[in-house]
């Protein structure tokens, strides 16, 4: 039988420490899309047994993770889901992002050179989360905790997503 | 000169700098302009158009002549360039030598160039203005050069978030910042000086019984030890925008030495909830013959150099103004010890209080000095006079900085009591103004507006006010004085008094066309020191006020703003991101070069040690694909899952085709159509189950298919339960083509297909090493294929179990190139056929847009002019002479006629070499094409001077039975 071994979408591009911040891979188990069907959201909560985020907000269970992801869409971490047949359109996501967290007293300067919303902690608190742009790329941005927030881009974009925080990294310790 | 006790410059550290390949001392805190001064060096440049020799006029950013180069950053303004050591600065426009300039002599030739010349001079022969007159005009006017080199620097952009963005940080905006800071608001407090304090550094006064500069310092420092306040120096705010959003330039790298990984500049946007500006004033100068010499300034300025830098800018100065501000130049030089030699007075009737010899009522008539200024004649109510003097002060009164209160559309108002422009109220949403920029002149009332605007804004306490100076501000206009001479008002750009008059004389009367015709208030400065009174004479010139006159449009940037500081970071490959496949490094380790499909890289083809050139390699690729096997990574295809109960009504909807009647387990090929009626996409959709289907789009258009098919189910069918979401990036797919296909697959699929299990344009989940993956049985190539799937994780596995699979069976991975062949072998379209403008009538797939149902694009595409038999339809070419080339982009005609545009037939899309066809084979659109096939017309690129006969056929030229698909 063949063996199929797997990669990480980052793989030993990460760790890396640049400019005061430390890069590491999130490595993500198994995720989904969990995208209710009309007049489902409750019953996929309750099938789920955690809240629903709401619009820029993470939720979290047991051993579950839920993440805003765009009107209607929840990003939905967790060992295995309930069967939502007819609830939600429910899609694996597993492979299809590179996750990065980016960590370090400095982060919220470093992102201002590539995040255009407003990440401050006093706006953007842990929990938070934004759809938003990282460079020129197409981003789900999360606070993780006070000095650390957490970026989802395409998975092929892994290569200049580290590209980008490394640069922008080295440039504001350059200051 | 230096003199001793003075200025903020830190005389503990000498800094050694160049300019123009000579060396000289300054000290840390000077700008290039003082240290130059400090040394005695006036000429600093040339002008723009007679390259008149030109000083030192400003102490700021509104600086016009003393421009010059540093490294390949050309236009730096020596008057906020900071000295460092082995600074070394060159002058501008100047040939052999900023003192023998050869050019000059365009001075001497002077009447005949004034306004419009160029517009009467040049006017025939038309083809010559570009080829011959423009080029010559370039090389002799100007001011720095750019390198032509790619930029090596660094740059960088960031955004940032406040409550209050205080813009000037003088004395109105440090009570502004204070009183907001104290609130609690979030504030930033931008200023493009080093320090801030603004004109406080530039005058010798007394705040709360201390130097005012003293009690600035303090207050900085009192806001700096506050969380909520941020404070960024160097920061030139250069615009205002839409909701509250602001650019600034931040010079973060540019008053050191260049170092690795340090910015020189940084472009901001601002986002605030509020804004105050405080941005204060720029003096004006006069116009009187021969103002430009080396040696004249600003009076403002020559207190900046006095107060803040310890330099006074001659040996002996005279001091012309036309309000009380003046007198204060000469009283702080006085102060200082430094001579004055005359102060002159416009207005009737006021005396200078000090030592030197006070002239009223009096006028400057002339200047001496081609280098330094030597002497200025005095007219005034006693006679006339000339005097010596190496330097001369003047000041016209004070222009408001309004400009950013005007980059959303307003319009500043007159105002008599300063004989100026102030902002008009409200012109940018959520800003307002406070200080000498809204007219307030004395540094109380700066103080306390700055409080008390931010106050009112935030409905809070303002801040203390401290005791500041009062002395009111007299001033008398005046703006030219009469006679003989040119007599400048834009430094900048050689504009005289004349050249204004003269454009009000040939009808270019409105502000606007006055500076289209004379140049008035262009190039880096934007007309900062000479606007205002450059319309004041065209009011005067055109018997109309100046409110009526009004002034030009002020536009962003305040300052120039280098374009590699607004594009940081998308240099080269910052560009766009890259989209790497999982095989990427598998590819490039057989050395396939990449070639750009969008944002992806897909290998080219896969060289082999024997073959010279990639036409041998695609050869080999294209015949081991027909022969025997090939692997081909196909993940950039768009994937995108679509979802929900009413699923297949939606797939209905948005494709020309039927999609509700296909079986689970199978595929369909699909063709969208845009609103109206062309070809938008095409490609496969399975459907996995009754309310899932997997559709794929184009590497192209995917991006655009998905934003279609959100906004078809947010906006135009809400009625539908249905969910979209891509799954590009999660599965990691490949083509396995060719008679061998099946039975590479069935050594590593667990469950073995065959064609009853696994039939053409079927589905079906795949397990692969206990990894679950999916099959679908379809095919680019013509031939038996399949596209294996997996998890992206396991995708760069799967790529080498696949070649090895497939090189141990003769087979092997193929690139583009190959790709493309056995496409249009196959007359399989892509982007080149369905460019935009083609319809499914044109590519011979009307029948596929079915009635029985609606569809985006059906009504459209059946309009009589979309299927009318004449237009030019999908063909195959094949050349009559296999030696000879089609060519992409090609034009076709019938075979005698001439080939110019009135007989074009069609033009070629696709072509290639065919090995399996053994001749140079194409896709292309013809006139009638259908009905054509047999057909030898004539294809003709004019461009690549090709001429080539061919002959018509069905765009399916290989297998057209399609037995092989089947296998």
């Amino acid at each position: 039988m063949v063996n199929l071994i797997a990669q990480t979408p980052c793989g030993d591009m990460l760790p890396r420490e640049a400019g005061g911040l430390t890069l590491t891979e999130v490595v993500i188990a198994r995720m989904w899309s969990v995208a209710p069907l009309k007049g489902q959201q409750k019953a996929v909560a309750t099938a789920l047994g955690i809240v629903l985020p709401k619009p820029n907000r993470t939720t979290s269970g047991a051993e579950m993770h839920a993440l805003w992801g765009g009107p209607g869409v929840f990003y939905v971490r967790a060992p295995a889901l309930p069967d939502l047949t007819g609830k939600a359109a429910v899609t694996d996501q597993s492979d299809a992002w590179a996750v990065v967290s980016v960590s370090g007293p400095v982060v919220v300067d470093v992102l201002a050179r590539l995040v255009p919303v407003d990440l401050r902690q006093s706006t953007f608190k842990t929990g938070h989360t934004a759809r938003t742009l990282v460079g020129h790329m197409t981003a789900s941005v999360t606070r993780t905790g006070p000095d650390t927030i957490e970026i989802m881009v395409m998975r092929s974009m892994a290569g200049t997503l580290v590209h980008e925080l490394t640069r922008a990294a080295t440039l504001f310790a350059g200051r | 000169m230096r003199i001793a006790d003075k200025g903020h410059i830190d005389r503990s550290r000498p800094v050694t700098f160049c300019f123009d390949g000579q060396s000289y001392q300054g000290f840390a805190g000077d700008t290039l302009a003082s240290a130059l001064l400090a040394n005695g060096v006036n000429l600093i440049g040339r002008s723009f158009k007679y390259h008149r020799p030109r000083g030192v006029l400003t102490a700021g950013s509104e600086e016009p002549n003393a421009l010059v180069t540093v490294g390949d950053d050309p236009n730096l303004r020596a008057t906020t360039l900071e000295i460092y050591n082995g600074l070394d600065a060159r002058s501008q426009n100047a040939w052999p030598s900023l003192k023998r300039d050869v050019m000059a002599v365009n001075d001497l030739i002077s009447p005949f160039l004034g306004a419009g010349f160029y517009y009467k001079t040049f006017m025939w022969p038309k083809a010559f203005w570009e080829t011959v007159y423009e080029p010559i005009i370039r090389r002799a006017a100007g001011l720095g050069a750019l390198t032509g080199k790619a930029n090596a620097d660094d740059y960088e952009k960031a955004f940032a978030f406040c409550d209050v963005l205080v813009i000037g940080a003088g004395p109105a905006g440090l009570m502004a910042a204070l009183t907001a800071a104290q609130a609690g608001a979030d504030v930033i407090l931008a200023d493009e000086n080093p320090t801030t304090g603004g004109r406080l550094l530039s005058e010798d006064e007394v705040i709360d019984g201390q130097p005012a500069s003293d009690w600035a310092a303090e207050v900085t420092a009192k806001l700096t030890a506050m969380k909520n306040v941020r404070i960024m120096t160097r920061t030139t705010v250069t615009g205002a925008y839409d909701q509250g959003t602001y650019g600034a330039l931040e010079r973060v790298g540019q008053h050191m030495p260049p170092r690795a990984d340090t910015p020189r500049e940084c472009f901001w946007r601002i986002a605030a909830k509020h804004s105050i500006l405080c941005a204060g004033a720029l003096e004006r100068p006069i116009a009187f013959p021969n103002n430009d010499r080396p040696g004249i300034m600003m009076a403002s300025a020559v207190r900046s150099y006095l107060n803040r830098y310890g330099v006074a800018p001659g040996q002996s100065v005279a001091v012309f103004g036309n309000n009380d501000d003046a007198h204060r130049t000469a009283r702080d030089l006085e102060a200082a010890g430094v001579n004055v030699t005359a102060v002159i007075d416009t207005r009737s009737n006021v005396d200078y209080d000090g030592n030197a010899r006070s002239y009223s009522a009096g006028r400057i008539v002339a200047t001496t000095g081609r280098h330094a200024l030597e002497s200025i004649t005095i007219e005034h109510a006693g006679g006339t006079r000339t005097i010596r003097t190496d330097c001369l002060a003047m000041s016209g009164g004070w222009n408001p900085t309004v400009h950013l209160t005007c980059h959303m559309n307003g319009r500043p108002q007159w105002s008599e009591n300063i004989s100026s422009f102030v902002p008009t109220p409200d012109a940018v949403p959520g800003m307002v103004v406070a200080g000498a920029c809204n007219g307030s002149f004395t540094t109380t009332a700066c103080l306390t507006e700055g409080a008390s605007v931010a106050s009112a804004l935030l409905g809070a306490e303002p801040a203390q006010v401290p005791d500041g100076d009062d002395t009111p501000y007299d001033i008398t206009p005046f703006w030219a004085v009469e006679g003989k001479g040119r007599k400048w008002l834009d430094f900048q750009n050689d504009v005289h008094v004349k050249d204004i008059k003269l454009a009000a004389q040939e009808n270019f009367r409105s502000v606007e066309h006055m500076k289209r015709y004379t140049t008035q208030g262009m190039a880096t400065d934007q007309g900062k020191s000479s606007n205002v009174a450059a319309l004041a004479i065209l009011a005067d010139a055109t018997g109309r006020g100046i409110p009526e006159t009004g002034t030009t449009t002020f536009r962003p940037p305040y300052v120039p703003v280098s374009i590699a500081a607004m594009g940081a970071g998308a240099q080269g490959h910052g560009f766009a991101p890259k989209r790497l496949t999982t095989s990427h490094a598998a590819s490039v380790a057989r050395n396939a070069p990449m070639i750009e499909a969008g944002l992806w890289y897909r290998p080219s083809y896969f060289p082999q040690p024997n073959e010279a050139t990639w036409l041998d390699s695609c050869n080999r690729e294209v015949a081991m694909v027909r022969n025997a096997v090939g692997v081909c990574d196909v993940t950039t295809l768009g994937k995108i899952d679509v979802q929900g109960p009413d699923a297949a009504a939606f797939l209905d909807f948005a494709y020309a085709n039927t999609f509700s009647t296909l079986k689970v387990g199978k595929v369909r090929y699909g063709l969208m159509l845009r609103e109206d009626g062309h070809v938008m996409d095409d490609g496969t959709t399975a459907r996995l189950s009754e309310t899932q289907f997997v559709m794929t789009t184009t590497t192209a258009a995917a991006g655009n298919v998905m934003k279609h098919l959100e906004f078809v189910r947010q906006a135009l069918r809400p009625d539908l339960d249905v969910q979209v979401i891509s799954v590009t990036e999660q599965w990691a797919q490949f083509a396995v083509a060719g008679p061998k296909s099946r039975d590479l697959l069935n050594t590593l699929l667990e469950t073995p297909i065959d064609n009853e299990t696994l039939p053409y344009m079927g589905c079906a989940e795949a397990v692969i090493g206990g990894i679950a993956g999916r099959i679908f049985r379809i095919s680019f190539s013509g031939e038996h294929a399949y596209e294996v799937a997996v998890p992206a994780r396991y995708g760069a596995s799967l790529f080498n179990i696949l070649n090895a699979q497939a090189e141990a069976m003769g087979g092997g991975p193929y690139g583009m190139e190959a790709l493309n062949v056995l496409r249009i072998e196959k007359g399989f379209i892509t982007h080149a056929e369905i460019h935009g403008r083609t319809t499914a009538f044109d590519i011979g797939m009307d029948r596929m847009i079915i009635r029985k149902k609606d569809c985006i694009g059906q009504t459209a595409a059946a309009r009589p002019g979309l299927i009318d038999e004449s237009r030019e339809q999908l063909v195959g070419l094949m050349s009559v002479d296999p030696a000879e080339k089609l060519s992409g982009g090609g034009h076709i005609f019938e075979d005698g006629a001439e080939a110019i545009s009135a007989n074009d037939q069609g033009y070629v899309t696709s072509v290639c070499w065919s090995p399996s066809l053994n001749g140079h084979i194409g896709l292309g659109f013809l006139t009638g094409g259908r009905a054509r096939h047999g057909e030898v017309v004539k294809m003709v690129d004019h461009v690549r001077g090709v001429t080539t006969r061919c002959t018509v056929c069905d765009p399916v030229m290989f297998d057209s039975e399609g037995g092989r698909l089947r296998g």
